[in-house]
């Protein structure tokens, strides 16, 4: 279990959701600290820079109250709230990019023979190469490179961990459309990762 | 000798980390990794980037992006009145 993920404890949160609607502030305050986090860690990955994210880490949780009543527990809590965050995160990218559309669909550069370069064993301890510093920075550049739709499917499934149905449903993507997209974006980062993290002196290069 | 191409193979990876391949397929798969060397690296490094991952929070919540969170949510509560009333 990944420690970064949300509790998945739906069935507390339909109990906080309850009292929440019948108008009590501290449980949707307990479902704020609860969920805040992961909220932003998303929002942040997606939107790529601080501010965004925590402008879409409050436009999230102020819709949320003031949609609560039309939550009607059909899906977890979470899923509902990542599903706002989401929309907005893709909304500020998309007016930050004005020139350019973003969308979930883009079919671009999905040719196979990119999908591996270059092969090359790992060190035994990739994380012990670097300082905790170097290697978040690493990791940031790595994830950013990816393309938005990839770099949301990627952190919706592997780093909040949410299932490939519910990324699907989230994203109003077809199944096989969110396995796909995430297998590119697990073999991006790991292309990427690997000229950082390669055994020193094993400059093994194959193509398949 | 496995049946499996590494084309084939790539197809499959992610429901192999995921532990969704069916027994069947899981066992051909293996048989191919033992056999590939390729693709016993693409498979080990790939699982090895959703380790590295997952174990670091790259954006952790700062405390002030909290606060300030708390405080937009304390103004929206007192405007609204508290839900019930809404």
């Amino acid at each position: 279990m990944n420690p970064q993920a949300a509790p998945s404890n739906g069935a507390d949160d339909l109990a906080l959701v309850g009292k929440a609607q019948a108008g009590d502030p501290e449980a949707f305050a307990e479902l704020v600290s609860r969920h805040e986090r992961s909220i932003f860690r998303l929002a942040r990955h997606i939107t790529q820079n601080e501010e965004d994210a925590e402008d879409v880490l409050q436009e999230t949780f102020l819709k949320a109250y003031e949609h609560l009543d039309e939550f009607r527990g059909d899906s977890k809590f979470y899923t509902w709230l990542v599903r706002i965050a989401v929309n907005q995160a893709l909304m500020k990218l998309r007016k930050r990019k004005s020139d350019r559309s973003v969308s979930l669909d883009e079919t671009f550069d999905t040719g196979e023979e990119t999908m591996v370069r270059e092969i090359a064993v790992w060190a035994g301890d990739p994380e012990q190469l670097y300082s905790q510093e170097e290697l978040r920075s690493i990791l940031a550049s790595a994830i950013d490179s990816l393309p938005p739709v990839f770099r949301t499917v990627f952190a919706l499934r592997d780093i909040e961990e949410l299932s490939t149905e519910e990324t699907a449903q989230i994203l109003n993507l077809s199944v096989p459309a969110v396995k796909s997209r995430l297998l590119r974006a697990r073999l991006r980062l790991r292309e990427k990762l690997t000229r950082y993290f390669k055994r020193k002196g094993d400059d093994v290069f194959a193509y398949l | 000798m496995s049946l499996l191409t590494c084309k084939d193979f790539l197809e499959e990876l992610n429901d192999y980390l995921d532990e969704e391949a069916a027994p069947g397929l899981r066992r051909e798969i293996e048989a191919h990794l033992a056999e590939c060397p390729n693709c016993w690296v693409i498979c080990d490094t790939t699982k090895k980037t959703l380790r590295i991952f997952k174990g670091t929070d790259l954006y952790p919540l700062p405390a002030e992006v909290h606060s300030r969170l708390m405080e937009a949510l304390r103004r929206k509560i007192k405007t609204a009145g508290g839900k019930a009333e809404a």
